[in-house]
């Protein structure tokens, strides 16, 4: 069996046009020629993709992705090279593109499904179905334009999915309505899988990708980077952008320093009764020439320079992990632990130590502060003393990462009823 | 994680040898491919019509229903709007501009039908992909189909208007000619045939420059006068411009529509009440040989109009 779609060498230029004239008389007056810079949107795409599979488009803003998905759905045509598409293709560009608000939903469900493609007959079967999904059943002779947006776009996503595709494309349309809505496109989009139908995804949501593909393609600036499982994808997607400074959360990371305190900022607030400071905070990184963040498991060691006027005892070091939202994911100190420090006059070096990080993906911002053990007074805190990333190379999802084993075994429950 | 990746590539190894997979709906193995080069033939685009042939009848289903929405009359307006018209028209020749053509508001209004159907179809095409921007940059469909609904939809006010000028015939007591009727149907044949070519044709160009659409309301403006429709043909003193004012398909198609509708009121060559008949005196055969040139070469120039638009409309989505 062949591949559902084949990309072969597609590439696109677009002209952009410093300023456009579209009118006859400026383009009299500018002797025909209009400025214009080439801009290449795609170069020489290559992809292959099986039946059955869901594949991811990732990329950000302005990578290309959209117009890759546009070419394969014969909306562009490329200036080069040429795909192959088998069977019906249906694409989800805009829930709802061409809806008339005049006419009624019934209506609007023929010719918008007529647009994608469906003959009458089939819509007249499916028409029930396209109702019934979009809850609409008591609002179907009802203008479109007394619609709620949310009415509008569950019409929309109902006349896509029961369009009946053997290839579906979607961009970005997945997060619509409630989220009630919502887990039903989900449901939609696992049974097409499980039915064997072609997917393929465009996001900038590296996570919802996560869930749903097979395998994803990053793109960036018009080229193909990789083709590879999402895990691993996901973490190519987030060093390029790591790499070309658009990360998505504006804190320092590893990559910048690899010192925590990074020196281009402003010096963090650093709070407490002063009689100690904390002169400095390093990540140790597992690996400092390849990569800048961390995987889901490894090892974070935290390096804490302190420094004290006069004799200390009794102190506790603490340490807090937030996500780059600001949640609290974890708090501890070593009086918790149970131990009891001193410091000496001068300068002391302090270790944390995480011999496995549970967290999944995402940027995490780490505190520390040196403090009383038995009251909590704090002598010195340092925020954030650090951020990191951690990427997981797995499909889970979610924030922390947690042991999973499933066991199936035949026979009658033996749980009491 | 990892067994979805192996069932991933177990499918590429199965894929092999085929049928080894029974697929739950279908096999996809027997799908029919779609290659989509840069460069489309026209026979293909022509396939393609007439696959979205229900997309043009849904799609001009739509501008008749939205034209007249949330107007008191509705539908009603299709028939009222052609009726009024040829009341007045009726009034000011007949009461103030004293012309003498017998049943002037007759001639006029038959040649108004084929010419009406050529206005419209130009006038709503040549912006008509400027004004579907939404779904042309968001849904693949043959693009050609806006462009005829167009057409479409002014062919269905031209059978409107034939209701009309019906009851005016009756009320008139007037019949057709009815050796000319078939005569009449290869004329709105070539007739919709050549609006359906430069609709094709317009419509692509004003993505690029949309002066077209302005400069196609007063060129058709001009082009109304080319035909006699508001003048008698057999009152025109050519001489060596005969050729080139022949060479207008528009003439022929409105001729031959006056010749059909209009001949038994003054038949050609005679006179009533001292006014001379406004038809030419041709016979059937050289209407025929007219039309059949008309039609062959409406035919050629929808052809054309294809070519260029297939050329053109790969970038349409980024020029909206």
């Amino acid at each position: 069996m062949s591949s559902a779609i084949e990309i072969q060498q597609v590439s696109k230029r677009f002209r952009l046009y410093k300023e456009k004239y579209t009118s006859l008389k400026e383009r009299v007056i500018h002797g025909g020629k209009i400025p214009y810079e080439e801009f290449w949107a795609l170069r020489d795409i290559e992809l292959e993709i099986q039946p059955g599979e869901t594949i991811g488009i990732l990329g950000r803003n302005g990578s290309g992705k959209s117009t890759l998905l546009k070419c394969i759905a014969v909306i562009l045509t490329p200036t080069a090279g040429h795909r192959l598409v088998r069977g019906q293709l249906a694409a989800m560009l805009e829930l709802g593109a061409g809806f008339q608000p005049e006419m009624s939903g019934r209506d609007n469900i023929y010719l918008n499904a007529s647009l994608l493609g469906l003959s009458r007959k089939e819509i007249e079967r499916s028409f029930d179905e396209i109702v019934a999904f979009a809850e609409l059943e008591d609002f179907i002779d009802n203008q479109v334009r007394f619609y709620s947006s949310g009415m509008y776009v569950r019409l929309g996503f109902a006349v896509a999915v029961n369009v009946d595709p053997d290839v579906l494309l979607v961009d970005e349309v997945l997060a619509v309505g409630d989220e009630r809505f919502q887990q039903k496109c989900m449901q939609r989009i696992n049974q097409f899988q499980a039915e064997g139908r072609t997917i393929v995804v465009v996001s900038h949501a590296a996570d919802a990708m996560r869930q749903i593909c097979n395998r994803v393609a990053v793109i960036d600036a018009g080229r193909l980077v990789t083709v590879a499982p999402p895990g691993e994808a996901i973490r190519t997607f987030r060093d390029r952008l790591i790499e070309t400074g658009a990360a998505d959360t504006p804190l320092p990371t590893l990559e910048d320093t690899g010192e925590l305190v990074d020196s281009r900022q402003p010096a963090p607030p650093m709070t407490g009764s002063r009689r100690v400071e904390i002169m400095s905070c390093f990540v140790d990184r597992p690996d400092p020439d390849s990569r800048a963040h961390l995987f889901s498991g490894e090892r974070l060691a935290l390096t804490l320079e302190v420094s004290c006027r006069e004799r200390m005892r009794n102190v506790a070091f603490g340490c807090s992990l937030f996500t780059d939202r600001g949640d609290l994911l974890f708090d501890s100190d070593s009086a918790i632990l149970g131990e009891e420090h001193e410091l000496p006059v001068g300068q002391s070096v302090v270790q944390f130590e995480f011999p496995s990080i549970p967290f999944l993906d995402g940027g995490i911002v780490i505190n520390v502060r040196v403090q009383d053990a038995g009251g909590g007074a704090v002598h010195a805190r340092l925020e954030p003393a650090a951020t990191i990333k951690v990427v997981n190379p797995g499909r889970a999802t979610g924030i922390v990462g947690v042991p999973m084993e499933v066991k199936v075994s035949s026979g009658a429950s033996r749980l009491p009823a | 994680m990892s067994r979805v990746r192996d069932a991933a590539t177990e499918t590429s190894h199965l894929a092999l040898e085929p049928g080894a997979i029974e697929w739950t709906r279908r096999d996809r193995g027997e799908l029919p491919a779609r290659v989509v080069a840069a460069r489309v033939t026209v026979r293909k685009r022509l396939k393609e019509i007439w696959a979205a042939r229900e997309l043009l009848v849904f799609l001009v289903r739509k501008e008749l229903k939205v034209r007249y929405k949330s107007s008191v009359l509705g539908f009603l307006w299709s028939f009222l709007n052609p009726a009024l018209v040829l009341i007045i028209y009726y009034v000011v020749f007949k009461y103030f501009l004293h012309n003498t053509t017998p049943d002037f508001a007759l001639f006029l209004f038959s040649g108004l039908l084929a010419w009406n159907l050529f206005n419209n179809s130009l006038l709503s095409a040549s912006s008509v992909l400027v004004a579907h921007a939404g779904i042309v940059k968001k849904v693949a469909f043959p693009r050609e189909v806006l462009a005829l609904s167009q057409v479409g939809v002014s062919i269905c006010y031209f059978f409107f208007q034939t209701c009309i000028l019906a009851v005016f015939l009756a009320g008139f007591q007037v019949v057709p000619v009815a050796q000319y009727v078939p005569l009449m149907v290869l004329a709105l044949v070539a007739d919709v045939v050549l609006s359906a070519a430069l609709a094709v044709f317009l419509s692509a160009v004003n993505v690029y420059l949309r002066d077209v659409q302005h400069f196609v309301e007063v060129l058709l403006i001009a082009l109304f006068f080319s035909p006699p429709i508001v003048y008698p043909f057999a009152s025109l003193h050519l001489h060596h411009l005969r050729l080139l004012y022949l060479a207008n398909p528009l003439v022929w198609i409105v001729l031959t529509f006056q010749r059909c509708l209009y001949g038994h009121v003054v038949p050609p060559g005679q006179s009533l009440g001292g006014v001379a008949s406004p038809l030419a005196s041709w016979g059937q055969g050289v209407y025929l040989t007219g039309l059949g040139v008309i039609l062959a070469g409406s035919l050629l120039l929808f052809l054309a109009a294809m070519l260029i638009f297939g050329r053109v409309e790969g970038n349409f989505a980024e020029e909206l």
